[in-house]
């Protein structure tokens, strides 16, 4: 019965956001207050009506009901709670319905957050957000109902993906999906603009803080799914360029392209057109993010079971959305005027430039991944994109983004004397330089110029990040009460940059100083990798939940000291026969020692790779610390204030940024 | 006038993606299926002698493009191992790799292949038409290709397309 309820309410949702579609609309056109105000309740009911569909798809998990294929396919009688909850989102039809869940709960929020914008841009907002939640709706109740029910009913459900039953993996989607889907805000209001043709500071003032915190989210999904990716995959790395980190990635850098440029239009007024067009891009490419998923038209090893009737109908809406956003584009953007001009060496020139790179990096992204389809498809043979071609676009096309950074915090809006910059910089940038040099002796005991670059570059970004901070501090009376006088947006800049530093320094170090090193050992044996001992004191078989495991115990020793125990194991998954690696890492800001089990030899000897990782940890950190960054810009609280969001536009400097 | 170019980019993305979903790339089968397997001449990993397409007639075989950087090749490789169990031959085509890395991959995840070939500049992966690693071709005793799984191998696509085939070459 509680399957039928949650199809239901997924019917009745369907019927509610055509009303909040079509209402509001008509209500803007007509200029009707009454018709308009309709949007609010409409995105607050759909909300609810969401939230309870979805508790009746986890509640047929938890009460294990295999009588729903969707259960049955995805869980298991001997699956934990923890994973029975977690298993809704484990596949195509749940992570659709938390998609959705995701999505309502954006619209209603911004019904509730932004009773204070003018009707008809909250009007159309909700519309545009209604739109786009019928075609999510649709397609799933037309094409992939989690609620179907199949007789007759299994003894036994088929199990969650192994891969899947990770701590990591519990967060990781519903994080990387708040990000996606609220993007879809800052479309909305970018549709909102061009419909009403009000593009003004005050518009940009309501879009930021969703705009970045649609960014936080997905800088933390990248990150734990990075983050996952090292500890089940057993194999040492952290980013594949895999065709589905492609599809999170490139919003990211769009989004980030987004935040930038929004601070110039919110500041300067300039920028307008730019700003909406990387509005509808970024929410363009999470779109595409799931038609690549979801269609199978690239080969992933993420990648959801596939439907061709899937793909058709997501490019189908793609096709609808996108094609009448870039449309409305054409025909209202011209008309949105910057409010002056931009002098190349100001904050905003640099901001623009930093714009450029971000874009040409998602480009450069964008074409490796879809190279392999646009080939196929021109009949001109099947080729594959690997990571060497990513490696080799996206490393020049960032770096010069790191030198920006340290450049446009020190440069102020409207026009900028060099000589000023230069004697401003001068120290943060002669101990960069320094450090650049000796980091790498202390930390990897070498140096050569890849990792002198790397070093260089990561610290210009912290230094000039913590220099700019202590620039805002030192004009005031005492230290606290300089601390306490920097707005909240600032701290979160200076947050997010310092991650953005902290991120270089670790991948400089992680990528090119890793050590590792294959043995074959017995019981009893040890091994001998980067001044660590690794003892093999046995492998015993642990019978878990669902699984049943070979279970090293690995003592780690330095000199003579112990450091850890490490239980790195393989386990074989009941239901499904598959073996999974649960590599073990023991983790400090300094350096990973990582172990995974390899194969077993007939004599009862163990195949074990060790890795040891210097400053891996800085990269999970540098994300970390972005979003936390994140989460300081967006609760600024400028954007909460009524007066404020309502004052025309400022052109001060001093302000965020 | 340049404020259309985003929607003409789109339109051009969205023909792409829809002529994308036409052709599956894990469901069309090659233009080779039905054709003898290409010629190649290639060392092996390990052994001093050099391998051809004659080494693989006499009897059914998978050949099994893959690589030790290949995300796809590690999902399938358990059942790889298994298959390799259970005494069917793979031919392994180690493609676009080191020798070094191919070595070590296997140590660490156990070695399916009865022979490892060494393809290392992709010329036979090109020659195959490989899409991507992992791929996997099955060939009949007279070294015709029968079959082509684009993609890891699954369970699914060895119980009802290729163990099939396979069987139906014994009788």
């Amino acid at each position: 019965m509680i399957p039928e309820i949650g199809h239901f309410l997924l019917i009745v949702a369907l019927g509610v956001a055509v009303l909040q579609f079509l209402v509001p609309s008509w209500g803007v056109w007509k200029g009707d207050a009454r018709a308009m105000a309709v949007g609010q309740s409409a995105a607050q009911v759909q909300f609810a009506l969401v939230f309870l569909s979805y508790l009746c798809l986890t509640w047929a998990f938890v009460q294990k009901d295999f009588s729903v294929t969707y259960v049955a396919a995805n869980s298991h009688s001997e699956l934990p709670l923890m994973y029975r909850i977690s298993a809704v989102w484990g596949a195509h039809e749940g992570s659709l319905l938390l998609w959705m869940l995701m999505l309502a709960g954006w619209t209603g929020a911004v019904s509730v957050f932004n009773r204070r914008l003018p009707a008809d841009i909250t009007a159309t907002t909700l519309a545009v957000l209604g739109a786009i939640s019928i075609g999510f709706l649709s397609f799933m109740l037309l094409t992939s109902n989690p609620f179907d029910r199949h007789f007759p009913v299994p003894a036994d459900g088929k199990d969650l993906n192994p891969l899947l039953q990770d701590p990591g993996l519990i967060i990781h989607p519903p994080m990387l999906y708040m990000g996606y889907v609220g993007f879809s805000v800052a479309f909305a209001f970018a549709i909102a603009a061009l419909v009403s043709g009000r593009l003004d500071g005050a518009w940009a003032r309501w879009t930021r803080p969703w705009t970045t915190t649609a960014w936080l989210f997905l800088t933390m999904g990248i990150t734990l799914g990075s983050w996952w990716a090292y500890h089940e995959l057993g194999w040492g790395g952290w980013w594949f360029w895999d065709p589905v980190e492609n599809a999170s990635f490139m919003p990211w850098l769009v989004g980030t392209a987004l935040i930038h440029s929004l601070a110039v239009t919110e500041k300067r007024g300039l920028l307008k057109s730019w700003t909406v067009l990387l509005a509808i891009i970024a929410f363009s490419l999470s779109l595409l993010g799931t038609f690549l998923v979801r269609s199978g038209v690239l080969v992933s090893v993420h990648a959801f079971a596939t439907d061709p009737a899937r793909g058709v109908y997501i490019l189908g809406f793609l096709a609808v959305v996108l094609g009448s956003a870039f449309s409305l584009y054409a025909w209202r953007a011209p008309r949105l005027k910057s409010d002056g001009d931009l002098a190349f060496f100001s904050r905003e020139g640099l901001l623009l430039l930093n714009n450029v790179f971000l874009v040409v990096a998602a480009a450069a992204v964008f074409l490796g991944t879809l190279y392999p389809l646009f080939v196929d498809a021109l009949g001109m043979g099947k080729i594959s994109v690997g990571p060497p071609y990513f490696n080799a676009v996206f490393i020049p096309l960032t770096a010069p983004l790191a030198v920006l950074l340290g450049l446009g915090m020190a440069v102020g809006w409207k026009r900028a004397k060099l000589k000023e910059v230069v004697r401003q910089l001068r120290w943060p940038a002669a101990l960069a330089v320094l450090l650049a040099i000796v980091l790498p002796f202390l930390w990897v005991d070498g140096i050569g110029f890849a990792v002198f670059g790397g070093v260089l570059l990561g610290c210009w970004v912290l230094l000039t990040s913590v220099h700019d901070l202590w620039g805002r501090v030192r004009a005031k009376r005492s230290l606290l009460n300089g601390l306490s006088s920097v707005p909240r947006s600032v701290w979160g800049m200076t947050m997010a940059h310092i991650g953005l530093g902290v991120w270089v320094l670790g991948v400089a170090f992680v990528s090119l100083y890793s050590v590792e090193r294959d043995v074959r050992l017995a019981a009893g044996e040890s091994a001998e990798l980067h001044g660590y001992q690794y003892f093999l004191r046995g492998v015993d078989p642990v019978r878990g939940p669902n699984y049943d495991a070979d279970r090293g115990t690995v003592e780690v020793t330095r000199d003579g000291a112990s450091i850890t125990i490490l239980h790195p194991e393989k386990r074989l998954y009941r239901a499904q026969q598959s073996v999974m690696t649960e590599a073990a890492v023991d983790e400090s800001p300094i350096r990973d020692l990582y172990v995974a089990l390899g194969e077993p030899f007939d004599n009862g000897d163990w195949s074990l790779r060790m890795y040891y990782k210097p400053a891996m940890q800085l990269v999970w950190w540098g994300g970390f610390i972005m979003f936390f960054g994140g989460i300081l810009a967006a609760s600024d609280r400028r954007y909460r204030l009524t007066k404020l969001a309502q004052a025309p536009v400022g052109a001060d400097g001093k302000v965020g940024a | 006038m340049r404020f259309l170019i985003p929607a003409a980019l789109l339109v051009v993305l969205l023909v792409f993606l829809g002529i994308g979903l036409t052709r599956d790339p894990r469901e069309v089968p090659s233009p080779l299926v039905g054709k003898p397997a290409p010629a190649f001449d290639l060392a092996l990993l390990g052994e001093p002698q050099r391998y051809t397409q004659d080494d693989l007639k006499g009897r059914p075989v998978l050949v099994n493009f893959w690589a030790s950087w290949c995300a796809g090749c590690r999902v399938e490789h358990p059942l790889l191992v298994k298959l390799a169990g259970e005494g069917v031959e793979i031919i392994g085509m180690d493609y676009k790799d080191t020798d070094e890395a191919a070595r070590q991959w296997l140590q660490r995840h156990g070695n399916p292949y009865r022979r490892v070939v060494l393809d290392a500049q992709g010329t036979a992966g090109l020659d195959w038409g490989v899409y991507g690693v992992p791929e996997t071709f099955v060939l009949d005793a007279n070294g015709t290709i029968v079959y082509k799984q684009i993609g890891p191998m699954t369970e699914q696509a060895w119980t009802e397309k290729i163990r099939p085939l396979l069987q139906g070459q014994k009788s």
